[in-house]
């Protein structure tokens, strides 16, 4: 029988595997951040341990960082302790720290692939659920805990049982104005937000193939959000061209090796997997979420779903949600007025993406009432924009580019959504107050928010877009 | 290094029948400044224990009086969301050493088992049970025996057998860790690391 590309990796990098016990898996990379590592360097310092492969470790600020005069010291007291804390103990742990100011800063999940660190048939593990980002690669990658950060810092392993395995398959062509976010948030809507837990998910089909890196990341990025416990595509050419020539990436004839190794990495036709979903790339339109949490998102046209068709367990649960978006059954949202537009985040921050809405913007302006943050995942996706010239078209349009972290996509620096307020977001979670107390996210495309930042108003982009002017 | 040993609950519970609750419930974005793992039970569940102005809203479950307990049963896909473990100190902080649900997020349940606080999973019918019971009698006692992996309400005898790793449940019932365990197989890293 075959083997699954998941299985594949996870063999290349058992280190020990014994009856009634998790594996012992080898872990390539492991990027650290300021929140959720201060309590496992502690840890290390409790136990006299080192970091056993500082070398293996990347770091960088990003979760607390303000996107506005980084030049300047953090005014927030809170956070800028916790950057401070990262730096003194990269500095004493011997680990190589992108900080503030650095080129190489920027949402881990966005700096690793960029890099040239995260690369295909690796092991990636962060103390982030959104490490699932790496495995558009086909790369295994983990979202951890702090206890599993210090695990891993201790013995560059972690203790993990296999997941089971599913594939998801979307073929066919996009319609126009509709892209890997929105094939994400449509996949999300048919799962659940808990229909992929205990899975490795990987996704496969020719709407898959046909996406480039940035939108396989996107799609991989929001894997968690159906529970499952990674996302992976197999490589292929554009993941190697996407590899190549990066700073970090294999050169000459380690390149070449690298390369052979990367062609066997794909599942086998007769792989069994525990779970096989197919979707149709046509049945996808430009996607809304109207609750808290992924899984409640439906496409732009279409109408909230009535509580009473609900299961009669969560009803309560879901009128609440309801209740908390101002949102009522059987609603439209197209027209609904939006406050805030946030285009950010590792799902939707990287060149690519501000390229896209770029192109929307030229000649366009915002909505005099909407507030636009659209923030770059990383300090080279910045100085990429500007040099492109898109930080012109965003002032020309009536707001900055500004400067890379994560921003509003949970409000941990001063980029928080008002209470009641609506924000259109790319980011990838809509749970209740995650972008501020009692605000209100509704999760889009890159492209569905610019709309909304352009009229002021949910909309659908299709109908904006004139004919063969964008492909989503 | 060991973590807390744990072997039987026996207690009063709080119910909060909601489904998927989020880690950004359990614990806010905003809360994760911290650099140690203490105190965050003050901030548990804050935005729906607080106002703006940070008055108790006394309708939530945790500002009621009648309810207390070391267990607190919830809705399904319980934990989903971030990975933040500040979500499982927050929980054990408050004073809670059992969460029962009919269903846990992934990362929310390794993290918890690294932290002395047990995801138990039982049926929908189960939980149901002790949802009704609870809201009969605000006394109710939870009997959660981990060394034979049985889940009982006191009560009505109703008991219920639930899964968990025994690797996991090795580590609870003898308060050691992940890192112990790796560091005695530290030969085997070593010898992994030279064949690549
Ligand atoms: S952008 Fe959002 S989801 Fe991504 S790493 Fe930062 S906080 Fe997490």
């Amino acid at each position: 029988m075959g083997n699954t590309l998941f299985d594949k990796i996870w063999d290349a990098h058992v280190v020990s595997s014994k009856e009634g016990f998790p594996d012992i898996l080898y872990i390539d990379t492991h990027f650290i951040h300021e929140v959720t590592s201060p309590q496992a360097f502690d840890g290390l310092r409790k136990r006299g341990l080192p970091v056993l492969r500082p070398q293996q470790t990347v770091a960088t600020a990003d979760h607390n960082v303000p996107t506005w005069d980084q030049h300047l010291p953090i005014k927030e007291e809170l956070s800028r302790y916790q950057v401070d804390m990262l730096t003194k103990n990269c500095a004493e742990f011997g680990v190589e720290l992108y900080g503030l100011g650095h080129p190489y800063q920027g949402i881990v999940h966005v700096i690793g692939p960029e890099l040239g660190i995260t690369r295909p048939g690796g092991t990636y593990v962060c103390g982030d659920s959104h490490t699932s980002t790496h495995g558009a690669f086909g790369a295994i990658a983990f979202g951890i805990g702090t206890s599993q950060v210090e695990q891993v810092m201790a013995t560059q392993c972690l203790l993990q049982s296999r997941p089971k395995r599913m594939k998801i398959e979307v073929n066919g062509k996009l319609q126009n104005g509709v892209g890997a976010k929105d094939i994400i948030l449509y996949i999300i809507s048919k799962t659940t937000a808990a229909g992929g837990t205990g899975y490795a998910v990987e996704y496969a089909g020719d709407t898959i193939r046909s996406l480039s890196m940035e939108g396989r990341m996107t799609i991989c990025n929001m894997s968690i959000e159906m529970g499952a416990r990674c996302g992976l595509i197999a490589p292929d050419d554009t993941t190697i061209e996407y590899v190549q020539g990066r700073e970090f990436a294999p050169k000459g004839e380690d390149w070449d090796k690298a390369v052979a190794y990367w062609n066997t990495l794909y599942s086998d036709d007769d792989a069994q997997f525990d779970s096989v979903l197919n979707f149709n790339a046509e049945d996808i339109e430009p996607m809304i979420t109207y609750g808290t949490n992924p899984g409640m998102g439906i496409g732009v046209t279409q109408h909230v779903p009535v509580t009473a068709d609900v299961d009669p367990t969560e009803q309560k649960s879901y009128a609440n949600s309801l209740a908390y978006m101002g949102v009522h059954d059987d609603e439209s949202l197209i027209g609904k007025p939006i406050d805030y537009v946030f285009i950010g985040s590792c799902t939707n921050s990287r060149i690519e993406d501000l390229r896209e809405v770029a192109t929307f913007f030229k000649g366009r302006h915002k909505a005099d009432h909407v507030t636009v943050w659209v923030v770059p995942g990383s300090k080279q996706v910045q100085e990429q924009a500007i040099a492109e010239g898109l930080d012109k078209v965003f002032e020309a349009a009536g707001f900055p580019l500004r400067e890379p972290g994560c921003s509003a996509c949970l409000g941990m620096n001063e980029d928080k959504i008002p209470a009641g307020k609506y924000c259109v977001s790319t980011s990838n979670r809509n749970f209740e107050g995650r972008q501020g107390p009692n605000s209100r996210t509704i999760l889009a495309s890159p492209l569905t928010a610019a709309a909304a930042a352009v009229t002021g108003k949910i909309t659908d982009i299709r109908e904006l877009l004139a004919e063969g002017e964008l492909v989503g | 290094m060991s973590t807390k040993i744990f072997k039987h609950i026996q207690s009063t519970a709080v119910p909060l029948p909601i489904e998927n609750i989020d880690t950004d419930q359990i614990i806010p974005a905003r809360f994760l400044k911290a650099t140690t793992r203490d105190g965050f039970g003050n901030n548990l569940f804050r935005d729906w224990r607080f106002d703006e102005n940070d008055n108790p809203k006394q309708e939530f479950v945790l500002n009621n009086p009648t309810y207390a307990g070391k267990v607190l049963v919830a809705g399904k896909n319980f934990g989903c969301g971030s990975s933040r473990e500040h979500a499982a100190w927050a929980l054990s902080d408050y004073g809670f050493d059992a969460v029962v649900s009919s269903f846990f997020a992934d990362i929310f349940k390794g993290n918890a088992l690294n932290n002395g606080l047990l995801p138990v999973q039982v049926s929908d019918d189960f939980l149901a049970k002790i949802f009704d019971e609870l809201y009969s009698d605000k006394d109710a006692q939870i009997e959660i025996d981990l060394e034979q992996q049985v889940i009982r309400i006191s009560n009505t005898g109703d008991e219920e057998a639930f899964e968990i790793n025994a690797y996991k449940k090795a580590c609870l019932t003898n308060g050691y860790d992940d890192i112990d365990y790796i560091l005695s197989n530290k030969a085997l890293v070593e010898e992994f690391e030279s064949k690549r």
